[in-house]
Order: structure tokens, then sequence, then C-alpha cells
């Protein structure tokens, strides 16, 4: 395998060229314009043979996905923050289509007011379209995952985003193995569309249906709305094992293993679980090795899979668990952070009990450092002491007025 | 049998007993275009009058392929097909957008300009009747002034109808044309001469449309050449930047008798409560683009 | 290529009456005189306005010529456009007293 010195957009960009993409549709929004320049840049000297459709805008971005996944081609386009956003519409119906579309999302804060720096807000707040989700360390981790993506994607006809944190990963040069070309042809058979788009057997695709059941032509009785949004919760929650065995395959053939639906650094003994996804995930790790120095048995459970949720990953992973500490880069506003209401949702009933708390962290691209982290945790675990089961703490930000 | 008396393909793609309404200019115009396209054809249409024609999960009433996509984004659907198309090396299928006046005037017009910019080789049609027709008559930017509608219940639409051809125009496309249904053969050769053209292809066509401009099913196709006769509505195209009247237009122009713009006014119930001064106001209007229109073909 | 519905999205096959028998929809039905029917006078394929004008595509075209009257709409186009008033658009009884 080549190592290379790669940013993660770069990363993303090599993994598409490896996937044999053929039709890219784009527009630029910071952090994620460079990707798809590279991808230009191959594009027109003929080294990645693709169409490039330079729409005029995202919501066009994801409908030439669409339209051009749903005639049998392999697609991808990436956006941060509003780019995301203004996309919204076109994710539901691309996960309604059950279309195999793969997005990187390099995450980025939303307005208003604006930013253009790193939290995870853009993508969080899509959590409910139906895409499968999975998020990113390390570059390594974005150029594996995007061929993960493929296979995940035409397995379960759901569309995959591959997220990771804008500037933090997308601008940061790390040294990347390259999988090798040929093994990447083995390892991502051609796309089989199941959508039927032809003169042979003409088709209305996605018409509008009725809320019951209906006979067609023949005296069927065929889907009414509801069968088809089962079908696509269904195909999500049988994604779990396709995620986890692609997974596997990958790091038989590769080299490298991400993890399934969650990864974890140091949970077998520990007591104080922190919770989180990308790169503050990461970030943690370092916090939770100076807190072992200390005697705090502290471990990191990372969120791969976000959507489909890992429920089941999670009750196995926090069972031990006195006190679990969430960090995340967004909130679902008037509640709490998305994590962390998800993640109690799935503890419910489970008789795990320890106390949950929730903190709000580089919201905007606030740096979040280690330090800050394991001074967080010692804070919780004083307070959980002191009998406080739940707060959410917004990390290093005035909360007065 | 009828291809000898018109010089049609004979063949019907659309089925009978579907959604249409009665009388549907949409439906009538609907006919000819796939008379002309044929079945190397893939449709992609936006929530709209032709969603209802082509019909409810699971049956259709078009024997045509067809991908349908959200409002806004039909010339986008249509640049994703011919990029996918592309991309599998399948060359011999014609990509048409179809969308209303609402998806290609208004929220639609986006994402065409820029299929257009790109010089996107596809056919994008655009039925004109003149307002929200799916959704209960709202106004658009299509709704002639003096008209009542849904959103302009009582003080009637303020302003002109909007230019798009001249917008189309402005993106430098190899061809556009101006149909109308009461003149099907003509509307039939433009959509033959269109398959045949590569880039961006502009197809506007006027739909006469019963229930929303308030006049019996029965009188769609003479409403329709009403509409030509007074200027309102003109049949023409523009081939490589060349602008050429066709057809009833044509023959007008040369004999330059059009009828009184009130003669259309009169027939219709969305314009009961148009002004004098809006009445003369789209006389005027129709006056000088008649007028530019002649000065075009000298 | 093989066409397989795997059924997980929304794919209609095309068929009449989608929306059911739109021959219901009429209070008035068209009649043909065939004695004014000028294909029938000539007893060739001849004018077929009726034919070209119809939104719906219902009137086959022959001699004489029929509508489909479980699919014709009764929108009465091709009362008003045949050259020879060869078609009359009657009312239906029901629809007659309710007027």
């Amino acid at each position: 395998m080549q190592v290379k010195i790669l940013t993660g957009n770069q990363a993303a960009a090599e993994a598409v060229k490896l996937c044999k993409v053929q039709v890219v549709s784009a527009y630029p929004i910071t952090p994620s314009t460079s990707l798809t320049e590279y991808l230009a840049e191959w594009i027109e000297r003929g080294t990645l043979k693709a169409e490039y459709v330079r729409v005029e805008s995202e919501h066009s971005v994801m409908t030439v996905c669409v339209s051009a996944s749903t005639v049998g081609a392999r697609v991808f386009t990436s956006t941060s923050s509003h780019g995301l956003l203004y996309m919204h519409e076109q994710l539901h119906w691309a996960a309604g289509s059950r279309l195999p579309i793969v997005t990187c999302v390099i995450n980025r804060g939303v307005g208003a007011p604006w930013s253009i720096f790193n939290d995870q807000q853009d993508s969080i707040a899509q959590r409910d379209t139906g895409w499968i989700q999975l998020y990113c360390r390390d570059n390594q981790e974005i150029i594996d995952t995007v061929i993960q993506a493929y296979r995940i994607a035409e397995t379960a006809f759901c569309p995959v985003m591959v997220c990771y944190d804008g500037f933090v990963l997308s601008h940061t040069m790390m040294p990347v193995e390259i999988p090798a070309a040929d093994k990447v042809n083995v390892f991502l058979p051609p796309y089989k569309p199941h959508t039927i788009l032809s003169q042979e057997a003409p088709r209305n695709i996605n018409p509008v249906i009725f809320p019951s059941q209906r006979r067609d032509a023949d005296g069927v009785l065929r889907d009414g709305y509801m069968e088809f949004r089962w079908k696509l919760q269904n195909a999500l929650e049988g994604a779990r094992d396709v995620i986890v065995d692609v997974n596997r395959e990958f790091a038989a053939v590769f080299g490298h293993d991400h993890g399934g639906m969650i990864w974890d650094h140091r949970i077998d003994d520990a007591e104080v679980c922190i919770v989180g996804m990308g790169s503050i995930a990461s970030e943690a790790t370092t916090a939770v090795d100076v807190l072992r120095e200390e005697g705090i048995r502290a471990g990191v459970v990372g969120i791969r899979s976000y959507r489909p949720f890992p429920r089941a990953e999670l009750r196995e992973a926090l069972k031990k668990a006195a006190a679990i500490i969430i960090f995340e880069k967004n909130v679902s506003y008037g509640y709490e952070g998305a994590l962390c209401a998800d993640l109690k949702a799935a503890l419910y009933g489970t008789g795990i009990v320890a106390p949950v708390h929730n903190y709000i962290a580089g919201l905007g691209g606030r740096d979040v450092k280690a330090t800050e982290l394991a001074d967080a945790v010692r804070s919780s675990l004083a307070d959980i002491a002191g009998g406080v089961r739940e707060r959410q703490t917004w990390l290093n930000c005035v909360t007065e007025g | 049998m009828p291809e000898k008396l018109f010089k049609v393909n004979h063949k019907e793609y659309i089925l009978p007993g579907n959604r249409a309404c009665q009388g549907c200019g949409l439906s009538l115009s609907y006919r000819y275009i796939l008379k002309a396209l044929r079945e190397n054809t893939i449709m992609t249409i936006p929530a709209s009058c032709l969603t209802v024609l082509h019909g409810l999960y699971p049956i259709t009433s078009v024997n045509v392929p067809c991908l349908n996509c959200t409002f806004a984004s039909t010339a986008a659907s249509a640049s994703g097909l011919v990029a996918g198309l592309a991309a599998m090396n399948r060359t011999d299928t014609t990509v048409v957008a179809m969308a209303g006046d609402g998806g290609t005037f208004d929220i639609g017009i986006q994402a065409l300009s820029g299929a257009a910019e790109r010089g996107t080789d596809f056919i994008y049609v655009c039925y004109d009747n003149e307002g929200y027709m799916n959704t209960g008559t709202q106004r658009s930017s299509a709704t002639p002034i003096g008209a009542l509608t849904a959103t302009t219940p009582v003080l009637t639409k303020q302003q002109n109808k909007k230019d798009m051809m001249k917008i189309m125009e402005a993106h430098d496309i190899p061809y556009l044309s101006m149909s109308s249904p009461s003149y099907p053969v003509d509307l039939y050769d433009k959509f033959v001469k269109a398959k045949r053209i590569k880039g961006t292809r502009y197809m506007q066509i006027s739909a006469p449309c019963p229930p929303g401009w308030a006049f019996p099913p029965k009188e769609t196709v003479k409403l329709g050449r009403l509409a030509v006769e007074t200027g309102v509505v003109v049949l023409y195209e523009i081939e490589d930047g060349k602008f050429r009247l066709t057809g009833r237009s044509k023959t007008l122009a040369e004999k330059g008798n059009r009828a009184p713009l009130v003669h259309y006014i009169e027939k219709q119930g969305r314009f009961k409560k148009m002004s004098m001064e809006q009445l003369g106001q789209m006389q005027k209007w129709v006056d000088s683009k008649w007028n530019e229109y002649l000065k075009r073909v000298e | 290529m093989e066409i397989k519905d795997d059924n997980i999205s929304a794919m209609c096959k095309p068929a009449i009456g989608e929306a059911g028998r739109t021959g219901d929809w009429r209070d008035a039905t068209p009649v043909i005189d065939q004695a004014k029917c000028i294909a029938s006078i000539k007893n060739r394929p001849a004018c077929y306005l009726c034919w070209l004008y119809c939104p719906d595509g219902v009137v086959i075209t022959g001699v004489p010529v029929q509508i489909d009257l479980e699919y014709c709409k009764g929108c009465g186009i091709c009362a008003e456009e045949c050259p020879a008033q060869a078609i009359a658009m009657v009312m239906h009884e029901e629809v007659k007293e309710c007027k």
C-alpha cells in the first residue's frame, strides 16, 4: 500500500477515485470545496472517467445525484453546513427513493450568525432523513469509510453520509495508506440499481401515493405510503449488520479496522465512560489517558454509526459505567445534545441508571482541548459525588445574560 | 388513417381513464409531445397537474418512463439523467423535463437557468396554464394582469405576465418555441424538430385550463385559437438565434388583422373583475410584444 | 437488461383506467350522427378533427368513427370542433332533472 501525507479532503477524493464514481455533482462551500476541486482536476485530465455537473445550487446537487443514481450511475458529492441544509428536501427524497448515494459532509456550524468553522450541527440536523451517518476520527478513517460507504449503500439501498470535522480533519495533513486499486475493485463490485427507467419497461417512479394500500391493474394489493416508509426504516435497522460485516471484510482485506457501529478506547474496566463522535471523541482518548494516570478509570465509546443508532452496542458498552459523560458539537435546541437524548433513550428500561452529563462543546469551531475534556470529567465526577445526576454544560462558553 | 391526414405518429402514449380534467389543455398538448418524441424518451416531472395526469401509485397512465422529482428541481433532475445516461453510455435516449408555469417561471427558474447555461442536452417543456392550477388556482408570475386567482381573489393580479421566453433566449440556447394545443400539428412539428437538435431546447406551450380560467371545457381549443387570433399567444420558434413566426401567427402577421383582446378576455370568468385600465394595459402589452416580433421577422 | 422490481421504491406500471371509469364523469354524452359525419359520408378516412382535438385520445378512427364511452370524460370539444356539426352532447336525464 502507498502512504501519502494527505488532508481529509484529499483522502476523501482519493477514495472517490478508487471507487470509480461515474457522476460527480458539486457546489462550492467552505470547507468542503477542495474535495470536489481535486475531482474536477482528475476528471478534466481523464484520470477519473466521470461526468462532472457544475450545478448552480446544493438543492440541484442532490437532485442530480438522485436522478443519475436512478439510471444506474455511481454518484458522489460533498458539502457542509448551509449547503447540506439547502439540500435537506432532497435528502428526504434520496432516502425515500432508496438510492445508494454517498455524500461526504465536512462538518461545519450553521448560521445565524455565520460560522465557517467546525461543529456537527449540520449533519446531526439531518438525522431524521433516513440516511446512514458514519463519523470519522482521522484521515485514514475517511478514505476507508468512503470506500465502505459505497459497499454499505449498494447493499442496503440506503444513502450514506460520511461525516468528518471541517478544518480539523478536512484541512489537516496526516499520513494515509491508500488502498490498492485492484483490491478495491474486488471489494466493491459494480452498482446494480433496483430502479427501472427504460423504454422496454416504462415505469413511473415515485409518484403520489395514497395513504392506504391500493390494487394495481392485475388486482394485486400494493403498498401504501407507510409500507414504503417502513421498508426504509427496516433497511436502516438491517444496515447495522451490513455496517459491521463490511468493516470486518474491509479490515481483513486492507488491514484497517475502524470498528463497526462503535469503537472504544480503554472501556473494559471503565467507571466513567465518555461518549462522542468524530474528532472530539478522538481527542477524548488523550484526555482518558491523562485521567488514567491520575487513577480515574475513564474510557471512550466512539460512535461510528450515528444512524442507524447503535443502541445494542451502547447498552453493552455502558452497562458497568458509574458515570456517562457525553461531549458533542451540536444541540437540539429546546432540549439537549442530540447524542445525549438518543443515548438516554437507548438506555431506558435496561436498568442502566448511571448519571448522564451532557457537554455541548466546540460550537462554531471553538477549540476543544484534551485538557478541557479532562477538566470537564473531573468536574462532573465531583458533581455526581454530590448527587447531581443530570447536567447540561456548555464547555468553555460564557453562559450569563 | 390519421397519420396520412395529419402526418403525425398515430400511436397514443397516454392511456384513457387518466386523472386530467375534462377538456384539459395540458392533456391535449401532451398527446402530441409524446407522439413527436416517441418511445426512447425519459420524462422527469415535478409536483404539478402533470404528476396527477401520470397517475397515482401503483398505476401510471403514461407509457413512457418517468421520474418524479421535487417542485424546484425539474431541470436539475433532467441534468442528472443526462449525466447518468452519458456515464452509462446510453446515448439514444431523449431526456425531457416537463413542468408547469409555477415549476418553470417561479420555483424552478434557478435550476432551469443553471441547466441551460451549462448547455445541458435535454428538452425542457413548460406547459403554461397561467397559475398554480394543481393546488387550486393560485397566482404565478405567468398569470396575466387582471386575473382573479385564489391568492388574488379580490384585487386581481397586478403585474403583467413574466416574459419567460425572453429570459430563456438570453441563455443562448439552440432552440426555443412557443406553441398551442389548438394547433396540434404545429406543436408536433416543433417537437419533432427539437428532438433532432443537440443542446438545451426550451418549449413553452400555452395550455388553457377550464377550471382555472373559468370557461366551459368544450371551449378549450376555441379559446386557444382566440388567444392566437388576438396575439396574446404567438406561435414562433427561435432556431440558432433566428426568429420565425409559425402557423396561424405567421399568416396573421402577413395579413395583419389581429382581433381586439377583449374578445379573448370576455370568454373567461377569471377576468370578470379586470378593470378597463388593466385591459388597456394588457392590450398595450400584447401590441408591443406583437410589434417586437414583427420587427424581428423583417 | 433483467427487469426485476424489488418493490423497495414506488414504481408504477402503465394501465388504462388509473382514475377508474372516467366515463362516469360525464353529464352529457357525445353522440355521432353518422349521416352528417364526413368520414361516414365519404366511406373512407377523412376529417378526423374529433380525433385530433380529443384531449384524452378516446376517439377511435375508422369508418364509422367511434368514441370510447368507458373513458370519454364528456368535455364536449369534439362536438364543438366538428366541422359538420355531426356530434351532439346529449345531456343525461338525471342532470336534466337537476337543472
